[in-house]
């Protein structure tokens, strides 16, 4: 009978427990002493596999920052563009700096973090032997791209190709190379990077259309975190990370070209200081 | 009455925050009805090869000829000890690129089998290899006095297949070739891999867009359940017209 009561007391401790950890995120990841944030492993310079099987790269670099801010340790949990706000929703990641583009419905599910803290825009990846000049030239053949991409649709229904969608880039990028697609429909600042990359196998590739559709990336946080201890530290840190001049040096770091929207957020915020 | 569904599922969205785009978003639904339309087509054809693959298998496994008996052999232990995916990718992504490429009207080449035909490749392959297993059970399970007695009636081996042999042995082993086959239907989905646009594909499209895992599962689940309703109906309908009474096993 007591052994019933102690546990019945144990269980009233833990429903009692419950909201509490149901609060504030901050202190929630304090407490555990991680911070997980869900990352890209295939998306190179931004985050991806080096050689020993660490994920680095200049979104890394600022999931570090933020864990050494709140004096935690990183853990980092790989996603992709289907599966990442659902991770966040789920709780199973605090924060998601993932390349995701800053769009209308994902505010509706998912905190953007502002300032944006990079920006891309759309083009696509093709050989120079496919005499692509203009989007309208996409119409009707085959294109590869990325599940989950926000611009998949909107390529779709303006320039009518016939698309070929993997689960993740690097799927896409055999599948181009083995002339299963014309084309890679993705961001142009994983294009550019590949393509001076250096590497031999993209010698005879260009990136042949004008980008189109600017696209703000933000670091995702989940909706009732926007107002809170956490929140509000990201955007702090967010902020810095452009006055300071930190993301330019960082797109310096992983020889990535200067983008004009940093060069600009850079100017505006330090005009403002 | 369409547009009434329409409107039913739009309102749903709005009061409840369930969000069945398929139902009254033309994009999603054109891409859905696609999905659907390339599984069951997968699904009709790589059933019919692998049938095919299953009876020839067997047929060259118990003649004369040891090479055809090695190669039969050599091709089940290969497709049904490797998974699916795997074979799938090294279709697609290995042997593809052997090939000879043709012309993609554009003046440009493109691959001779496209993904969709490597899926239909592969998991008649993979089928087969179980289905060549599943009837040889069958015919082993014929009495050798019923073979003998029709042997001395002087049939030739083919004839003998067809007359007396393959009637009983394929009623023996229809629930194990029930089973492969709702298998290959459920099989179809990882055809997602090298993106084939199959309900899987269609449905992870959606929803990356929609925001709307949940209620795609759901869609994709009960998708499913009616293909595999409609085989199971189909197979059962064959098993109870093959029926003999009296001879059960």
């Amino acid at each position: 009978m007591k052994r019933i009561v102690a546990i019945a007391l144990a269980c009233a401790a833990t429903l009692a427990a419950l909201p509490a950890l149901a609060q504030d995120s901050l202190a929630k990841i304090k407490e555990k002493g991680v911070l997980t944030v869900g990352v890209k492993n295939d998306y190179k310079p931004w985050g991806f596999l080096e050689p020993s099987g660490k994920i680095v790269g200049l979104e890394i670099d600022l999931a570090q920052a933020v864990a050494d801010k709140i004096g935690v340790k990183l853990e980092m949990l790989p996603v992709i563009a289907a599966n990442r706000m659902e991770f966040l929703k789920q709780g199973r990641i605090d924060m998601v700096l993932a390349t995701m583009g800053d769009t209308a419905e994902r505010r509706k599910i998912v905190g953007m973090v502002e300032p944006n803290y990079y920006a891309g825009a759309t083009n696509v990846l093709a050989p120079k032997s496919a005499g692509l000049k203009t989007w309208a030239d996409l119409k009707g053949r085959k294109v590869c791209a990325v599940q989950g991409a926000y611009y998949n649709r909107r390529v779709t229904q303006m320039y009518a190709p016939e698309l070929v969608v993997f689960p993740s880039v690097p799927d896409a990028l055999n599948a181009l190379q083995g002339n299963n697609c014309v084309a890679f429909l993705f961001d142009d600042t994983l294009i550019v990077s590949t393509l001076s990359g250096g590497d031999a196998k993209w010698a005879g590739y260009e990136m042949p259309l004008v980008s189109e559709d600017p696209q703000l990336w933000a670091i995702g946080i989940r909706l009732e975190d926007m107002d809170g201890p956490f929140g509000k530290l990201v955007k702090e840190m967010s902020t810095d990370w452009h006055k300071s001049g930190k993301l330019l040096e960082l797109e310096t770091k992983w020889g990535i070209k200067q983008s004009p929207y940093l060069i600009e957020t850079n100017k505006k915020l330090k005009g403002g200081a | 009455m369409s547009d009434m569904i329409a409107a039913f599922f739009e309102r749903l969205n709005e009061t409840h925050g369930l969000n069945f785009s398929v139902f009254y978003d033309a994009f999603d639904r054109a891409r859905f009805i696609t999905g659907l339309w390339t599984t069951s087509y997968i699904c009709v054809i790589a059933i019919a090869a692998s049938l095919a693959l299953g009876l020839l298998g067997v047929w060259i496994a118990g003649g004369q000829s040891r090479i055809g008996r090695l190669i039969v052999r050599g091709y089940v232990q290969f497709f049904r000890n490797t998974p699916p995916l795997v074979q799938l990718s090294f279709f697609y992504f290995a042997v593809a690129a052997l090939l000879p490429t043709v012309s993609d009207g554009f003046g440009g080449r493109s691959p001779l089998v496209s993904g969709t035909g490597w899926a239909i490749i592969a998991f008649s392959l993979f089928a087969g290899a179980f289905n060549v297993e599943i009837f040889r059970a069958g015919i082993e399970a014929v009495p050798s006095t019923t073979v003998e007695a029709a042997e001395s009636l002087g049939y030739t081996r083919l004839q003998l297949y067809i007359h007396v042999v393959l009637p009983l042995a394929f009623r023996i082993c229809l629930p194990a070739l029930n089973n492969n086959l709702i298998n290959l239907v459920k099989t179809t989905t990882l055809a997602y891999a090298i993106g084939v646009p199959e309900l899987h594909y269609a449905a992870s499209q959606i929803w990356s867009e929609s925001f709307n895992v949940r209620e795609m599962m759901n869609v994709l689940l009960v998708t499913y359940v009616l293909l595999v309703a409609i085989l199971v109906f189909v197979m059962g309908r064959w098993e109870r017209a093959m029926r003999i009474p009296g001879y059960t096993t």
